[in-house]
């Protein structure tokens, strides 16, 4: 177990307040092999982003710690690519100058100005959005932005794609259309993908896995779930899928019965 | 459905579709006319006011009587105005023959003896209200430049490090209320102790009202570049971690940016905070300029002088507004942030 690619291993974290240390996560332990597409799962502010943050180094753990490739994880870095809920493009860049940015950071003496530039162009492409290079965030839709966004992820090459609730900010359709898109991407690139969701579709439809944890405080892992469905996956044909609606059953069954939706007091 | 109701939704679909028709025919003219009119509101409002505003003034005026004479009303004004740059006219036109005059006796000297020393003389007429104009302008900018490169700076690590910012808030807020008029003595005397220089490139007067606007208008622009870069969305920040950005590209693409709109709505309150200042540093201290120009109006005291003051009153606030102008489109052409209304 010590040498899957991303050891997410035994992590506790305690944030200070005013009245005492709160207990977010409690011995959270998750091994994740390259190339595999896995979801966490659970209420609001059961510490989905907590874990994420760890692992992209934006956090650092109380206790245990996170490797990835035999690596110990103790700052950010581009290795961790990070896709956020609201996007996160500098507003005052146009979409090809916000992918340029994260593309000279990284590939600085490593490739020519024209391989740059191919290599932004090929990235708006794969996510569609090669029509608005020179359009700044503000002129296109959540939808577009968060292709962007991934865009930017994508051309830092990273060993993890992080991905906080990509869609959850997006309108249903336009969330379907995006998750169509990251299956396509996913099935050319084959990354290793941490995505967080409250959507059990969307888990159940990009998943190898789904990370299902319980309620906070000291939120841990819950239960796993393989999703063994055959890829490539396509949304229409699986709804009337036995296997696809026993899975969505078990992730609802795990959510609505065995961890009560707590009461709104922590958001 | 009665056959009735949907006669009447039929009748009605069709009314609206004529009126579409009729709508578009007469979009062309519709807007041109609206737009037309929308122009000449804007126009009228305006002009109105100021008219009514002319017209109080005048009777106000015609019923006081001060000890240098009626106090004058718009038309007295005007012709003062007029009369004023008659005498700038004037006084080019002496300098140019100044000079003109010179030339020919330097001329005429040289060509009796080539070994003869020439002296080119300055003219040094007194300045006209113009040249104060001027000089006030030139004073303003240069203060505000100073205290832009001092603020900002300043701003920005207050922005980034908040024990920065709890160090120096107490000396910020202690400094931001102080006058012009408290100021200027004490920088009359150290300006006097320290820029001590036989050629200087500056006059002392020139320091003077310069330092003190920078003290009085760079803390507007120190208040709102600290809350432009403290109120950076913290995703962008965790964009510039995970990138591991060093410390200047991030402050240069990240935070600088980010900020650049409220630092220049600070900038603009600063401009017009210093054009103030100017005014009443250059009255009190003597330092050429419109302050200086009001001053000596008032200590001349002829009949023309209240005229001539309320020319310098207008002028002041004519420049200050389009100070505030020239602001305004830079503040609209650096402003990513399209949804904020800047006016």
């Amino acid at each position: 177990m010590l040498n899957s690619f991303l050891n997410i291993s035994q992590i506790s974290m305690e944030f200070p307040t005013p009245t005492g240390s709160f207990k977010a996560l409690d011995n959270v332990d998750i091994q994740i092999d390259e190339g595999e597409f896995v979801s966490l799962i659970g209420h609001s502010g059961c510490g989905k982003s907590t874990v994420l943050n760890v692992v992209a180094g934006l956090y650092e753990a109380t206790e245990g710690g996170v490797l990835l490739a035999e690596k110990e994880v103790n700052e950010p870095g581009p290795d961790r690519a990070v896709v956020f809920q609201n996007h996160s493009l500098l507003p005052w860049l146009t979409t090809y100058e916000n992918v340029e940015l994260a593309v000279k950071q990284i590939f600085k003496g490593k490739k020519t100005k024209a391989e740059m530039h191919d290599w932004i162009e090929h990235n708006l492409k794969l996510v569609h959005m090669d029509h608005a290079m020179d359009k700044k965030p503000s002129e296109i839709s959540g939808g577009m932005k968060q292709r962007v966004g991934i865009a930017r992820a994508l051309a830092m090459e990273p060993k993890v794609l992080l991905m906080d609730e990509p869609f959850g900010a997006l309108d249903a359709l336009t969330r379907a259309h995006m998750q169509d898109t990251l299956i396509e991407i996913q099935a050319r690139l084959n990354n290793t993908v941490i995505m967080i969701t409250h959507d059990v579709d969307e888990a159940v439809l990009l998943s190898d896995r789904i990370v299902m944890m319980t309620n906070g405080p000291a939120a841990t892992v819950g239960q796993i779930l393989d999703i063994d469905l055959p890829r490539p996956r396509e949304r229409v044909s699986l709804a009337d899928d036995p296997q696809y609606n026993h899975l969505r059953a078990e992730v609802l069954k795990f959510l609505y019965e065995r961890q009560h939706r707590p009461e709104d007091k922590v958001a | 459905m009665s056959a009735r109701a949907e006669t009447m939704i039929n009748n009605l679909r069709s009314d609206k579709l004529s009126k579409l028709v009729k709508s578009v025919k007469s979009l062309k003219d519709v807007n041109w006319k609206e737009k037309t009119w929308s122009g000449l509101r804007q126009l009228f409002l305006p002009v109105t006011a100021i008219c009514v505003f002319l017209a109080l003034w005048a009777i106000v005026a015609s019923q006081i009587q001060t000890s240098l004479g009626q106090l004058p009303g718009p038309t007295q004004v005007w012709n003062q105005s007029l009369t004023l740059l008659d005498e700038h006219n004037e006084e080019r036109a002496k300098e140019a023959a100044f000079y003109e005059r010179q030339e020919k006796r330097n001329a005429k000297k040289l060509a009796a003896n080539p070994d003869a020393k020439v002296k080119i003389r300055t003219y040094t007429g007194k300045p006209t209200f113009i040249d104060q104009i001027g000089t006030s302008i030139i004073t303003v900018v240069t203060g505000f430049i100073l205290a832009s490169i001092i603020a900002i700076p300043i701003g920005i690590f207050c922005g980034l490090s908040n024990s920065i910012y709890q160090a120096l808030n107490p000396l910020i807020q202690t400094f931001k209320p102080v006058s012009p008029l408290a100021w200027l003595p004490i920088v009359t005397m150290i300006v006097s102790a320290v820029y001590v220089s036989d050629d200087p490139a500056f006059s002392k007067s020139f320091l003077n009202s310069a330092i003190t606007v920078m003290l009085c208008c760079m803390w507007p622009t120190i208040i709102n570049t600290t809350v432009g870069v403290n109120s950076i969305d913290s995703d962008l920040i965790n964009v510039g971690r995970v990138l591991r950005l060093n410390w200047y590209t991030k402050i240069l693409k990240i935070v600088l940016p980010s900020s650049v709109p409220m630092m220049f709505a600070g900038l603009r309150v600063s401009l017009g905070i210093g054009w103030m200042v100017l005014i009443a540093a250059e009255m009190l201290a003597q330092n050429p300029g419109l302050g200086k120009f009001v001053w000596d109006e008032f200590q001349n005291g002829s009949s023309n002088s209240l005229a001539r003051i309320m020319v310098a009153v207008f002028a002041i606030g004519l420049i200050g507004f389009l100070l505030d102008r020239f602001m305004l489109v830079l503040q609209r052409s650096v402003s990513w942030d399209r949804t904020a209304t800047i006016r």
